[in-house]
């Protein structure tokens, strides 16, 4: 059996023919396999879902109980027989929840690994290796410049800018599902145990993450309704970036705005976004992970889907690895 | 290195003036000597440190990358410095410990003492031993790129902060002190006697003048004022004390080793401010020549014979600044002006004149006499305050600076590139042409290159029209329609013109800018190359007259 006849891309997303069913479809299919919660890989509307416990309850948290006729939960390692293929989840270490899928028919394996990174981090499970004859790997920061620093170094340079600039108010951009409650949990981890406020749109994930037993200390609403500005002076308000461009961020007392990012590593990145404190923290891999990781797996073939593709199928071609972009479309290849 | 290196990347995001002197003033507190003098010298622009060639960089990096993607980086980054310092090190590789990373005192040492084969080796060192940060620094300084909105007034005024002295007091020492300026941190932290330069001819900071706005001039009486005309040349400040003779630009830079003319007829003792050109003085009845003739003589480090006797260098008196030893800036303008032209009246007359006064009754008089100067060599005219003293700096109302008004043309836009650093997402650099005659009917000649005079919200529309009417790429430039009924037309100001047989037109223009879009006309309308020689030609005629 050919790769590709195997899994193959379709307008709908990944398509697998033999079993009938799409991995992080675009669109609402009759049968969806979801590696995890973001928006992009995991929509309303589909038939039947497989995905995680978690990446369910996530999907139900974002969009509602009835975000798919039927859902089924999955757990890292059982193995499924979907209409002769056989499928199992494997964690990938992005956010919690999240999963790479093995498909595997006929002696022929394809492990799409959806969003992934090897960098710790306490709030999910750890990325799991998975021999394959075929890896579907992300590039997000599939480019020579990106090398991720130690997370804890950066959240250190938020605490010091607290000495440094105590009347200001910190409002660092994360995005609500992931980033934030890693953020927070290297806050706590590196000894910040003041109250830490956030914005409204991350009270769920938050009160979820913590149920299932990640401690991210305690929590506040960032709402001023409720208090004076003059509150927040040298206090930590995380929220999502976008919230920061909003009239919503106008209420804090001289606000300094960090982004936790990846994309930080960039300098104009951060200062086109108006970011005066960037905190390179990704929940992606940086190149030297995603190039270590193709030489672990050691992979017959690769096939780069969103992001810089152009880059990586470059270094497996130096690398003597066959590869080649899928080119899907409808996965953000910015958002981190 | 690493704490600079942090202060750089602190700085370069923050906007604000108060947050950036608090990052600088800190900087200052927490550093030890020498490093800290050596950042305060690379913050004021005074930091004399090896260069080294963006071309050496490239060929470190390719050493141990593929070429193909350090493209694909470099594309996507858009900084050389960046790129190199965010490649560098291929594998994962734990960041060294910030001590054990080289000082930056310890780098300008070593980059300093190299020998003209041994850079080559030493960038490298380097750049393995720094983290990406300090690399970017490092790269950035040894290419003399620092673009990080400081000013050499900011820094001063972080060293005012930092120690509760006054900014004046710093300014006064400052040209006499070179980096790293432990004398100078000693005095400001209390532990020592107030500095004493230990050169003579040091630099003094200059005067500078306002541009005259909106309504300046009206409650002010002519009478108060002189005038005199602006020369297109280099502002200079001349400085003799016994053997020692400097020639500086008006930023404190040392050009004496390319005026060798200049300098051998500085037979005086005292510090002279005035214009450098070249040409004829007045007194010797010989034309002033453009600054295009003034290019071919400035950023040289040695000038050959045929270029000093093709391109004489000369310098018109403004100002005197000191008299001897006598320090006369605290003397009124009228009274300066005086011994000034005594002075120039005993110095080489091939070499120095004084700068004429213009006489007038009235502002509207002086109006006319701007627009429309005697000499294509002016720029306008500079007004004085008769009894004002000489003072450091911009201040505003003793001097102001009345320019002519600029060149216009509507030209339209042909080729775009997309800008580096913070534009790096924009078609910021605009080609723009006028129309001309070929053989089928009229076509578009390239003229200039033009890449600000636009606000944020231009250059979105500026950008957008890139994007949606690319005809054509080149590599990173894009071609975009550009038809006699469809394109679009830029308005460009820019401060002289003259031939040049470099550019396919035979045009070269000073400084062009775009001043305005202009949706509202056809590329139809747009100039003719025809207006461009015209106005080269009415230069080239005044002159003549």
């Amino acid at each position: 059996m050919k790769p590709d006849q195997l899994l193959r891309p379709a307008p709908a997303g990944l398509y697998c023919p033999a079993g009938d069913f799409y991995i992080d479809p675009i669109r609402p299919v009759a049968r969806a396999l979801i590696t995890h919660g973001h928006a992009d890989h995991a929509r309303a509307g589909h038939d039947a879902v497989l995905a995680t416990r978690e990446t369910l309850d996530i999907m139900a948290i974002r969009y509602g109980p009835d975000h798919c006729r039927r859902p089924q939960a999955v757990r890292f390692g059982e193995r499924l027989d979907i209409g002769g293929v056989a499928v199992s989840f494997h964690p990938a270490g992005h956010v919690l929840g999240s999963a790479q899928i093995a498909v595997e028919k006929d002696g022929l394996r394809i492990v799409a690994s959806g969003d992934y990174k090897r960098g710790r981090d306490p709030t999910c499970t750890p990325y799991e290796p998975v021999a394959c004859d075929v890896f579907i790997t992300e590039a997000t920061f599939g480019l020579p410049v990106f090398h991720h620093p130690d997370p804890k170094g950066e959240a250190g340079r938020l605490i010091n800018s607290l000495r440094q600039f105590p009347e200001r108010t910190h409002l660092v951009g994360a995005y609500s599902l992931g980033k934030s409650q890693r953020v927070i949990r290297l806050l706590r981890d590196c000894g910040y145990d003041a109250p830490l406020y956030i914005h409204g749109s991350l009270a769920r994930l938050c009160a979820y993450y913590q149920e299932q037993g990640i401690d991210l200390g305690d929590l506040r609403p960032a709402t001023v309704e409720t208090s004076r500005p003059a509150d927040f002076r040298g206090a930590v308000v995380v929220g999502p970036p976008s919230a920061f461009a909003d009239r919503w961020a106008r209420r804090f007392s001289d606000p300094l705005i960090a982004f936790a990012s990846g994309w930080m590593m960039v300098r104009q990145r951060a200062r086109q976004a108006g970011v005066e404190l960037p905190l390179v923290i990704s929940d992606h891999c940086d190149w030297p992970e995603l190039t270590e990781t193709i030489r672990e797996l050691a992979p017959g073939e690769v096939w780069v889907t969103h992001g810089r593709e152009e880059a990586l199928v470059r270094w497996c071609e130096l690398a003597g690895v066959p590869a080649r972009p899928l080119h899907l479309v409808g996965y953000e290849d910015e958002g981190d | 290195m690493k704490a600079f290196a942090d202060l750089l990347d602190r700085l370069v995001l923050t906007p604000s003036r108060n947050g950036k002197l608090k990052l600088i003033a800190d900087y200052f507190r927490q550093t030890p000597d020498p490093d800290r003098g050596y950042g305060l010298a690379a913050l004021a622009g005074t930091l004399d440190l090896r260069s080294v060639k963006p071309a050496l960089l490239r060929d470190l990096v390719l050493e141990r990358m593929d070429e193909v993607l350090f493209r694909y980086s470099y594309d996507y980054v858009g900084d050389l410095a960046e790129t190199i310092a965010l490649v560098w090190d291929q594998e994962r590789k734990p960041p060294p410990a910030d001590e054990t990373q080289p000082r930056l005192g310890a780098v300008v040492a070593r980059m300093n003492s190299l020998g003209r084969l041994e850079a080559r080796d030493a960038v490298r060192d380097l750049l393995d031993r720094l983290d990406p940060s300090a690399r970017f620094a490092f790269i950035k300084l040894a290419t003399g790129g620092l673009r990080i909105g400081v000013s050499a007034r900011l820094a001063k005024q972080a060293l005012a902060d930092f120690s509760g002295r006054d900014i004046g007091e710093i300014e006064t020492l400052w040209h006499g002190l070179a980096p790293p300026y432990e004398a100078l941190f000693s005095w400001l932290e209390g532990r020592a006697e107030r500095p004493v330069p230990a050169t003579p001819a040091i630099f003094h900071s200059v005067m500078l003048a306002n541009p005259v706005g909106e309504g300046d001039l009206d409650t002010l009486d002519p009478a108060d004022f002189a005038a005199e005309w602006k020369w297109d040349g280099i502002r200079v400040q001349l400085s003799a004390a016994g053997a020692t003779r400097r020639l500086y630009s008006r930023s404190g830079d040392d050009i004496s080793a390319a005026f060798p003319d200049v300098l051998e007829a500085m037979d005086f003792e005292g510090v002279v401010d005035g214009e450098l050109l070249v040409g004829g003085t007045a007194r010797s009845d010989s034309p002033t020549r453009t600054f295009s003739d003034l290019q071919q003589r400035l950023n040289r480090k040695t000038v050959t014979a045929r270029m000093l006797a093709d391109y004489p260098a000369f310098v018109r008196a403004y100002d005197l600044l000191f008299a001897g030893e006598t320090d006369v800036r605290p003397e009124n303008f009228a009274t300066r002006r005086a011994r000034l032209g005594e002075l120039v009246e005993r110095m080489s007359p091939r070499h120095f004149d004084l700068s004429p006064l213009v006489s007038f009754g009235s502002w509207a008089e002086l109006d006319v006499l701007r627009r429309a100067p005697p000499d294509p060599v002016i720029e306008g005219v500079m007004i004085k305050r008769l009894d004002s003293a000489y003072q450091a700096g911009r201040m505003k109302g003793p001097w102001f600076k009345w320019k002519r008004e600029p060149y216009n043309i509507d030209a339209v836009m042909m080729y775009a590139q997309r800008g580096h650093g913070r534009r790096s997402s924009y078609y910021s650099d605009f080609t723009f042409g006028v129309w001309t005659e070929g053989p089928e009917g009229d076509v578009l000649v390239p003229v200039g290159k033009a890449y600000f005079g636009f606000t944020d919200a231009e250059l979105e529309v500026l950008d957008r029209f890139v994007r949606n009417n690319t005809v054509d790429r080149f590599g990173p430039v894009r071609a975009v329609r550009a038809e006699p009924e469809y394109g679009f037309v830029l308005e460009i100001a820019f401060e002289g013109i003259a031939r040049s047989n470099r550019h396919k037109s035979g045009v070269a223009m000073r400084f062009p800018r775009i001043a305005r879009l202009r949706p509202d006309k056809r590329p139809a309308e747009a100039d003719r190359l025809e207006t461009l020689l015209a106005m080269i030609a009415a230069r080239e005629g005044g002159r003549a007259g």
